[in-house]
């Protein structure tokens, strides 16, 4: 027999100006079970919490219902309260009487009538209530951050500098990501390298981080604290611990037809190679479609020239299994593909590049020694166009209905540098808004434009094309004088949009974390919790949960990694008690469960049940409880009812649909 | 020889070579149409085969499964995409199972031939592409293709899935003449209101026999939560006067993407309401939104999946 209290709470005047919440208490009195009914100012006070374990004290309850807001916002309180009163944290129901009727409602008598209802709801419900118990599971000391960009690193590191061990998965041959791209960032225009690399260096002598470049992760298993992943090593076909990083072989390779990816295909590589001069490792590795050796057998000169004997052309790819703790996802960004921006004519002219393209052009490590010439002549451009939101809200298919955050800012540091080292060169920049709300951004932009004579025009392009005498014609609208522009070029930059990485989505699945559907990471709570993923001990870091420049970038890694920190630090984690549960004498075995459940939670299982017509053996489901998250997925799916799901049973949810429609 | 003849010698063959210990198939019944699934352990007294054994035997290998031995079964050819199922969800041990694919020239509708107004039928004998029929006023014949079975009028294959054996393929005939989802878009051009009586019409026949359920291949719940007490499902089913929809509804959803149309539940229906057409129009709509009508929509998760929509009619 259950002994039930209910507290209706006025939260202020957030339910009580609409709710007549002394008539709601008075009301729920004639309950079933209800021995204790009362109304208070704020449950969720000090003074609510003595209330709730005095009450239980005096009155013996056995079970209580919280009449307030949403249980997202104060569930986890009166669970607390309930277990300091003695009485199972599971046999607490909230009725939502705020965010789902005093305030969606402006009719106080019928507001009233609904909460009353909401109440016996969860009275009902209270009353098919029984204990449950957490279970606690182990957590491995050990996290995986995916992605070996400034996320990635910055989120490795803090890891490591906490004192947990910390592997980063890269998929690129070397750590670094975009940012290693990069010539001068905004808006203090240091050197990207300059800055970057001595992290990166940092990431690699760390005792505690371990790096798998040039591999990726295929299979994720397991679940908080205990995820099983497999990561697949590539073979690079030199021997990372035997090669000294002399480069001699890159030197000597005769097949020099590769495009530069790290310089954006705007020159070429030999087959052998070593990304950039800082690379970590600083190991080549082989572009096997290149190679001569692998083509046709025949070459192999840098196996011949390297005194350590490191290239192994027999190499095969490696799979790696670990046991972690927390996983990061740090996967970073790509631009999207211009083929469908033909106005631009990205794909015709040499010399519509995009501002990645521009950035190689403008570094000194880059193809043209950081000297800045036209990609088909070699000459210094005297007129350089720059166009924003290329694809950026842009609502048409091919485009991102998304604005990419960094380009107003890149494009004025672009803008201001040729400028400042160009200064007879005439640059226009072609924008529908500068967005620059950042510290010391708009002081940036305004000095491109006031200082640096950049000539900034509010519109868009709506053409590139050739004038029949090889000069590159930019066709534009100026917005604010109201006139058509048509400008003769010698470059025109393209800021196109960003994206999150191909790679992002298949990982998304492995990981079962939620994407949207521009394919970024989802965070748990948009604004509560947004360096973590709705899938327990999944955490995001950088440009994967949205557009972000690198201090944005920067301080969501060390985020991350203080959540990753704080559940490595745990011994045992409690797991939700709340999940699925079969009855093997019901169950037919189908499988339905099994293919439903979205994070392999269900097998199914040789058992010796009894039935009605004697004792059987045969295939029935087992719930793994470490593993169900209680979706209820499997609940719905089964067509005889075996499956169900503890805290929210059918036999519970019917009592609420019976007490509503009563 | 007839047919049936010859499908005795072959299974006689098989028990004799140890291929199967007992055979399910169909015995002669008390009236002249009548035939009824048994299983023959000693010898085939009353065993035939001819255009009256339309009952799908695939859904008693469950049960016969269980037993020791191995059991030799009758298949036509929509029968096994019934025992497919089965397999697919562990209902049946297909390894204690000789499946002989038989062959289906359409099966007959002795009710039809009452129909064309024969009377005092005393016997009926195949005559190729007719039916000798013996009455008290003498000998009438009738084209098979005028008393072909409904469900056999929209047949979709005569191919065997998954089976040991066949036996005399080649007999197959293509008795497919009305495409099936005919009837479900004249019921989809109805009004909301339309169809909602049009069902409520048929459902309200209903007398709760079970016998949609129990023939059903995929209907094959170790405990069906209509017979469970504790499911709370059953008392709701019997709450009101629309008790009948609310079970249909639910058993529609439970076969919903498994069900393997061989027609029985229409077919076994006592009072003749069109169940079939409920799943067809499931049938229709999965192959629409999923590409393949083998799909279990609701047993299945995909991120990929449309997410239809039929309020505002996105997706569908």
């Amino acid at each position: 027999m259950q002994r039930i209290g209910v507290f209706v709470c006025h939260c202020g005047s957030n339910i009580s100006a609409t709710v007549d919440v002394v008539r709601v208490a008075e009301s729920l009195k004639n309950e079933q079970n209800v021995v204790f009914s009362a109304d208070c100012r704020y449950m969720c006070s000090e003074n609510g919490q003595s209330l709730i374990k005095n009450t239980v004290k005096e009155y013996g309850l056995t079970g209580i219902v919280i009449c307030s807001c949403s249980p997202r916002m104060h569930e986890n309180t009166f669970r607390k309260t309930a277990g300091e009163a003695g009485i199972n944290p599971y046999m607490v129901e909230i009725a939502n009487i705020r965010e789902q009727c005093s305030w969606i409602h402006k009719n106080a008598a019928e507001a009233t009538e609904k909460a009353v209802i909401l109440g016996r709801a969860a009275v009902a419900k209270l009353n098919r209530d029984f204990p449950l118990t957490e279970g606690e599971s182990s957590v491995t000391k050990r996290a995986l951050v995916i992605g070996g960009g400034i996320a990635g690193i910055q989120t490795a590191l803090d890891i490591a500098d906490a004192g947990y061990k910390v592997d980063i998965v890269e998929k690129k041959p070397t750590i670094g990501g975009k940012m290693a791209q990069l010539d001068k960032t905004f808006p203090t225009l240091d050197c990207a390298a300059c800055i970057l690399t001595p992290k990166m260096v940092d990431a690699a002598q760390h005792e505690n981080i371990t790096l798998y470049t040039y591999s990726q992760v295929t299979n994720v298993e397991g679940y908080v604290g205990n995820f099983r992943v497999t990561i697949k090593k590539k073979a690079r076909y030199v021997n990372e611990t035997l090669c000294s990083g002399c480069g001699e072989c890159t030197l000597k390779c005769p097949s020099k037809k590769g495009k530069n990816e790290f310089n954006m295909g705007l020159n070429n590589r030999s087959a052998i190679y070593i990304p950039f001069a800082q690379a970590i490792p600083n190991v080549p590795v082989i572009d096997t479609e290149q190679c001569i050796k692998f083509n046709t057998g025949k070459c192999g000169l840098c196996q011949m020239t390297c005194q350590a004997k490191a290239v192994d052309f027999s190499m095969k790819d490696e799979y790696i299994t670990e046991n972690y703790g927390a996983i990061v996802a740090a996967t970073g960004f790509d631009i999207i593909s211009l083929d469908k921006f033909g106005e631009f004519g990205y794909q015709m002219y040499d010399d519509v590049v995009t501002s990645l393209e521009y950035e190689r052009l403008m570094n000194a490590a880059g193809p043209t020694g950081g000297h800045l010439v036209r990609p088909s002549d070699g000459k210094e451009p005297k007129t350089v166009v720059f166009v924003q939101c290329v694809g950026s809200r842009d609502i048409r298919e091919c485009g991102k209905e998304y604005c990419s955050k960094i380009c107003c800012m890149y494009t004025a540091k672009h803008a201001m540098l040729t400028r400042e080292k160009y200064p007879d060169t005439e640059v226009y920049v072609f924008y529908i808004d500068v967005r620059t709300p950042g510290k010391g951004f708009d002081e940036f932009y305004r000095r491109a434009a006031e200082q640096y004579g950049v000539r900034y025009i509010k519109g868009m392009v709506g053409k590139v094309y050739d004038d029949g005498e090889g000069n590159i014609m930019v066709r534009a609208s100026d917005l604010i004088a109201g006139e058509q522009l048509t400008i003769k070029a010698d470059m025109v930059v393209l800021a196109a949009a960003t994206e999150p990485d191909k790679t992002a989505r298949t990982l998304g699945t492995m990981l079962t974390a939620s994407m949207d559907t521009n394919d970024f990471f989802t965070e748990a709570h948009p604004k509560l919790r947004p360096v973590e993923s709705p899938t327990a001990g999944v955490f995001l870091s950088g440009f994967c949960q949205g557009p972000k420049d690198i201090p944005e970038t920067v301080a969501q890694a060390g985020a991350a990694a203080v959540k990753v920190v704080g559940l490595l630090s745990k011994d045992s984690l409690k797991s939700n008690p709340c999940t699925a549960i079969s009855d093997p004498v019901i169950c037919s075995g189908c499988g339905a469960c099994k293919n439903v459940c979205p994070f392999g939670a269900v097998e199914l299982a040789e058992k010796t049940v009894l039935t009605e017509r004697g004792r059987e053996t045969r295939l029935v489901s087992v719930v793994n409880d470490a593993v169900c998250k209680g979706c209820g997925a499997c609940t719905v799916a089964c067509p005889s009812g075996c499956m169900d799901l503890k805290g929210f049973t059918s036999s519970q949810i019917f009592g609420e649909v019976d007490a509503l429609c009563r | 020889m007839q047919i049936g003849d010859m499908l005795s010698d072959r299974i006689k063959e098989l028990l004799t070579s140890g291929k199967a210990d007992r055979v399910f198939a169909w015995e002669t019944g008390e009236l002249v149409f009548d035939r009824s699934p048994r299983v023959f352990s000693k010898g085939l007294k009353g065993f035939v085969y001819d255009d009256f054994c339309i009952q799908n035997l695939c859904k008693y290998m469950i049960e016969e499964t269980k037993k020791d031995g191995k059991i030799l079964v009758l298949l036509k050819p929509c029968d096994t995409r019934g025992l497919e199922l089965l397999k697919k969800e562990n209902r049946i041990k297909r390894d204690k199972i000789y499946a002989l694919g038989v062959p289906c020239g359409g099966m007959a509708d002795g009710e039809k031939i009452k129909k064309l107004g024969i009377k005092g039928i005393l016997s009926v004998r195949d005559g190729g592409d007719v039916f000798v029929i013996e009455t008290a006023e003498g000998e009438k014949t009738v084209d098979k293709s005028d008393v072909t079975a409904d469900k056999c009028l929209s047949c979709q294959s005569k191919e065997h899935i998954d089976c040991d054996e066949l036996f005399m393929p080649e007999k197959s005939k293509d008795t497919a003449v009305i495409d099936r989802f005919v009837q479900v878009e004249e019921i989809e051009k109805m009004t909301e209101d339309e169809r909602f009586s049009f069902w409520r019409s048929q459902l309200s026949k209903c007398i709760r026999c079970n016998a949609c359920r129990n023939v059903c291949p995929a209907c094959s719940c170790e405990k069906c939560i209509f017979d469970n007490d504790n499911s709370g499902m059953a008392s709701k089913a019997n709450a009101d006067d629309f008790e009948e929809s609310l079970y249909h509804i639910i058993r529609s959803f439970h076969v919903c993407g498994r069900c393997v149309d061989c027609g029985e539940c229409s077919r076994v229906c006592p009072q003749n309401i069109p169940l079939h057409l409920i799943n067809r129009k499931y049938i229709k709509d999965i192959s629409m939104l999923y590409g393949s009508e083998d799909k279990p929509a609701l047993l299945t998760f995909d991120k990929n999946d449309p997410e239809p929509d039929f309020l505002s009619g996105r997706g569908i």
